[in-house]
C-alpha cells in the first residue's frame, strides 16, 4: 500500500463516522419538522442514533469476546468440541503455566508497591523544592515512551560483553569498575525478574508521581503548619499526616497500576521473549495464540485468569459507582 | 526567605539522586544514537566526549596498484578515508603482536617486503622483488579515535531500515484509532449524561465494568471474527481499519467514562435553556458541548493517541508484520532480534519511534497530566 493510499483510507475512515453523525441529524432534522409534535419519539430515535455506533463496537469488542473466550475454554484448540475442564487441567499441570503465575504473582508484589512508594517520597521531595517541577518532569517523562522503547533503552544499560571486551552496558561497566565479573544480567533466573520489573517501576512511578502531586495540594495549609510549629520532623509528618491523608489515593494509584501490571506484555516481549524463566500469562497466552497454529482453547484459559485477577477490583469499582449514583 | 536546614539540603540531594537515577537511560541512548557507530561497538556512550583507542585490521592493496621507483616494487595507498580524524598509534604485522611497531618504525615481512605507515593511515609497502598476489597483507592498526557524532545513524535508520516506513504506518494506526474513538464516545456520554433512556444506568455499569477488562479477553474472539470476516467477503483479514476499529473498542470505555465525567459537571441549566429555545440535542452537542470541552478532549486525544502509538500487541495480532503495515514499536522488536548487536540502529530507532510523544509530553503536558489525573484506567 503506497503512502498516498493510506493517507486516502485515514481520511475516508475518520470522514464515515462523521458523516454518520452528521447525515442522520439531517435526515432526522427533516423527518423532525414534519412530525413536531412527537418530540419525544424524535428524541427516542435521536438516542438510538447517537448510542448505536459506541454500542456496537463495545457489543463487538468488549461484550460479546468476553463470553465467546469463557465458552473457548471449555473447548478444543479450534474451538469446535466441548473438551469440558481439559484445558483447566492442562494450565494446572503445565510447569510454563506454574512459573507464569508465579512471576505474575511476584510483579504485582514488587512494581505496584515500589512505584507507588516512589511516587510517593518524589511528590513529597519535589513538592517542598524550588526546582521541584522540573525534577517531577524527568522523573514522569518514561510515562509518555512505549513499553518497547524502554525495552530497548533498558536492554542498552544491561548490555553484556565477555570480560575480555570493553563494556559498553553501564551496569556491567560500573561492576567492572568495582572489580567484579561483568554478569549476561537478563539470563539470570529469578534476578532478571527484578531487572525486567525495575524498567515498568522506572515507567510507573511517574503516574503515581502526578497523582500524587496533584493530590498532595489537597492537604489543608493550616495542619502541616500546625504540626511544623509543634516541632514535628518532616519524617514524622510524612508518616503521621501525609500517609494517613492520602490513604484513598494510595490504594487508587496501587489499583491503577496493578491492573496495567497484570496485563504486561511488551516488555517481556521485547527484551527475554520469557526465555529464561521470564514469561508472564500475557506473553504465554500470546504464545499460545499461534503455536502449532494456535490453540483457542488454551489461549483462552490463560486469558481467564488473567481476567480473574481484575475482577476484584472490577467488583469495587461498580460498587463505588453504586455509592455514588445513590448520592 | 526559608532558613538552610540540613534536612532540606538532604531532601534536595534525595531528589537529585532519583533524577539523575531516571533521565540517565534515556540520555544514554540519546547520545549514543548521535555517536558514530564504530565508536558505539566498543566504547561506552558516557565516554562519548573523550578520544577512545581502537583496534582495527586493514588490508593493503594487492599487486595491480604496484609502480617501480627507486629500485624498489611499491604499492602507495591509504587505510582509511581522511576525514575520520583518527590517528594512528602503533600498528602490526600479525594478529598475535599487534602494536609491534610505532609510527615511524619500518615492518618487515617474512617474505622481506618492508612497510612504512603514517599517523593518517597512508602506508608505502615496498619489495625489492615483484609484487605477485592479488591481495595485500593485512595490518593491524591501533588507533586514537576522537569524539565523533554524526546523524548518519538517523539517515541510516529512516530509509535503509524501513523505520522511517513504519513511522508513517504508525501515523496511519494512531490517528484514527484515537479521532473515531472521540467522536463515536462523544456522543455516547452526551447520551449517557444529559439524554433519558430506558437502560442507561445498565449501560452505565457496563462501561464501568469494562474499564478493567483486560484486552487478552478479546484478542482470540476478534481474531476469529476477523479471519472469518476477511474469509467471508474475499479481503485481508488483517488491514488499517481493523485496527482502528480494535483500538476503538479496547479505549471506548475509558474514552467514553472521562468524557462523561466531563460533561456531569458542565451546568445542567444551560442544557435546559437550550432546550427551551428549541434547540435539538445534535445542536446542542455542536454548539454548547464541543466548544466547552475542548481541553477534556484535548486530555483524552493525548491519552488515547500515546496508548495508540505506543501499543505492540494490538498491532502486532491484527497487522500483518510486512513493511507496509508493520508499526514502530513492532519493527522495533523485530531489529532487537534481527539487529541485536547493533546498537546504533537500535538506540536509533527507539529514538525516533519515541519523537512523537516526547514531543506531546513537553509541548502538551499539562493536558496529558489532566488526563491521567481524571482517572485514567484501562483495560
Amino acid at each position: 500500500m503506497t503512502i498516498l493510499n493510506l493517507v486516502f483510507i485515514v481520511f475516508l475512515g475518520i470522514l464515515f463516522f462523521i458523516a454518520y453523525f452528521h447525515i442522520s441529524n439531517y435526515i432526522l432534522d427533516i423527518y423532525g419538522n414534519k412530525t413536531l409534535k412527537r418530540y419525544n419519539f424524535e428524541n427516542s430515535i435521536r438516542v438510538i442514533v447517537f448510542i448505536t455506533p459506541a454500542f456496537v463496537v463495545l457489543f463487538i469488542f468488549i461484550l460479546y469476546p468476553v463470553f465467546e473466550t469463557i465458552r473457548l475454554s471449555f473447548y478444543d484448540k479450534f474451538g469446535r468440541e466441548f473438551v469440558g475442564l481439559y484445558n483447566y487441567k492442562w494450565a494446572i499441570n503445565d510447569p510454563e503455566f506454574r512459573r507464569s503465575i508465579l512471576n505474575n504473582l511476584v510483579w504485582l508484589l514488587v512494581v505496584p508497591t515500589l512505584s507507588t512508594f516512589f511516587g510517593l517520597v518524589i511528590a513529597n521531595l519535589a513538592d517542598r523544592i524550588w526546582w521541584g517541577s522540573i525534577a517531577k518532569s524527568i522523573i514522569f517523562m518514561p510515562m509518555a515512551i512505549s513499553f518497547v522503547g524502554a525495552g530497548v533503552i533498558w536492554k542498552f544499560i544491561y548490555e553484556y560483553r565477555g570480560p575480555e571486551n570493553t563494556q559498553i552496558g553501564l551496569l556491567n561497566a560500573i561492576i567492572v569498575s568495582l572489580g567484579y565479573e561483568p554478569q549476561a544480567w537478563l539470563t539470570i533466573p529469578m534476578w532478571n525478574n527484578f531487572f525486567l520489573m525495575a524498567i515498568m517501576i522506572w515507567i510507573q512511578t511517574g503516574l503515581a508521581l502526578v497523582i500524587f502531586s496533584a493530590a498532595l495540594r489537597s492537604i489543608p495549609k493550616e495542619m502541616l503548619e500546625a504540626a511544623r510549629i509543634d516541632g514535628a520532623s518532616e519524617l514524622k509528618i510524612f508518616f503521621s499526616i501525609i500517609i494517613p491523608y492520602l490513604e484513598q489515593t494510595i490504594l487508587v494509584i496501587w489499583t491503577l497500576i496493578t491492573i496495567i501490571v497484570l496485563r504486561i506484555f511488551d516488555i517481556i516481549f521485547a527484551m527475554t521473549n520469557g526465555e529464561w524463566q521470564t514469561g508472564v500469562l500475557a506473553n504465554l497466552m500470546y504464545d499460545w495464540m499461534f503455536r502449532g497454529g494456535g490453540d483457542s482453547g488454551r489461549g483462552s484459559v490463560l486469558a481467564i485468569v488473567i481476567m480473574i485477577g481484575v475482577i476484584p477490583i472490577l467488583a469495587w469499582n461498580l460498587y463505588k459507582h453504586r455509592q455514588e449514583q445513590k448520592i | 526567605m526559608k532558613k538552610f536546614s540540613i534536612s532540606s539540603l538532604l531532601s534536595q540531594l534525595l531528589l537529585l539522586f532519583f533524577v539523575i537515577i531516571w533521565i540517565i537511560p534515556t540520555f544514554g541512548l540519546f547520545i549514543s544514537s548521535l555517536r558514530d557507530k564504530d565508536l558505539l561497538a566498543i566504547s561506552g556512550w558516557w565516554t562519548s566526549l573523550t578520544t577512545t583507542e581502537v583496534n582495527e585490521i586493514y588490508r593493503m592493496s594487492g599487486m595491480e596498484s604496484q609502480i617501480e621507483e627507486d629500485g624498489y616494487f611499491k604499492i602507495k595507498g591509504k587505510l582509511f578515508e581522511d576525514n575520520s580524524g583518527k590517528k594512528i598509534e602503533s600498528f602490526g604485522i600479525s594478529s598475535k603482536k599487534i602494536n609491534e611497531f610505532n609510527i615511524g618504525d619500518i615492518a618487515t615481512f617474512k617474505d622481506e617486503s618492508e612497510v612504512l605507515l603514517d599517523e593518517d593511515g597512508n602506508y608505502e609497502w615496498r619489495s625489492r622483488t615483484e609484487f605477485k598476489k592479488k591481495k595485500g597483507k593485512r595490518l593491524f592498526t591501533t588507533s586514537l579515535s576522537p569524539p565523533a557524532f554524526t546523524f548518519e545513524n538517523y539517515r541510516e535508520v529512516l530509509f535503509k531500515e524501513g523505520i522511517g516506513r513504519a513511522f508513517i504506518n504508525t501515523m496511519a494506526v494512531a490517528l484514527p484509532s484515537t479521532l473515531i474513538p472521540l467522536i463515536i464516545c462523544s456522543f455516547f456520554a452526551y447520551s449517557l449524561t444529559w439524554m433519558k433512556f430506558y437502560g442507561r444506568d445498565t449501560l452505565l455499569a457496563i462501561i464501568i465494568a469494562s474499564l478493567v477488562v483486560p484486552l487478552q479477553m478479546s484478542l482470540i474472539p476478534i481474531l476469529t471474527i476477523y479471519n472469518d470476516f476477511g474469509a467471508l467477503f474475499g479481503v485481508a483479514a488483517k488491514s488499517y481499519p481493523g485496527v482502528w476499529m480494535a483500538h476503538t473498542g479496547f479505549g471506548l470505555a475509558s474514552t467514553t467514562f472521562l468524557l462523561r465525567n466531563f460533561l456531569k459537571s458542565l451546568p445542567n441549566e444551560m442544557m435546559e435553556a437550550a432546550k427551551v429555545d428549541g434547540a435539538s440535542h445534535y445542536d446542542i452537542f455542536l454548539r454548547i458541548i464541543i466548544p466547552l470541552s475542548i481541553p477534556a478532549f484535548a486530555s483524552i486525544f493525548i491519552l488515547q493517541f500515546l496508548w495508540c502509538w505506543n501499543d505492540l500487541l494490538v498491532g502486532l495480532v491484527f497487522l500483518d508484520q510486512v513493511p507496509s503495515e508493520i508499526i514502530l514499536t513492532a519493527k522495533l522488536k523485530e531489529l532487537l532480534g534481527s539487529r541485536g548487536e547493533n546498537w546504533e540502529i537500535l538506540t536509533t530507532g527507539a529514538f525516533v519511534s519515541m519523537t512523537v510523544p516526547l514531543f506531546i509530553f513537553f509541548a502538551l503536558q499539562r493536558y496529558f497530566i489532566r488526563g491521567l489525573v481524571a482517572g485514567s484506567v484501562k483495560g
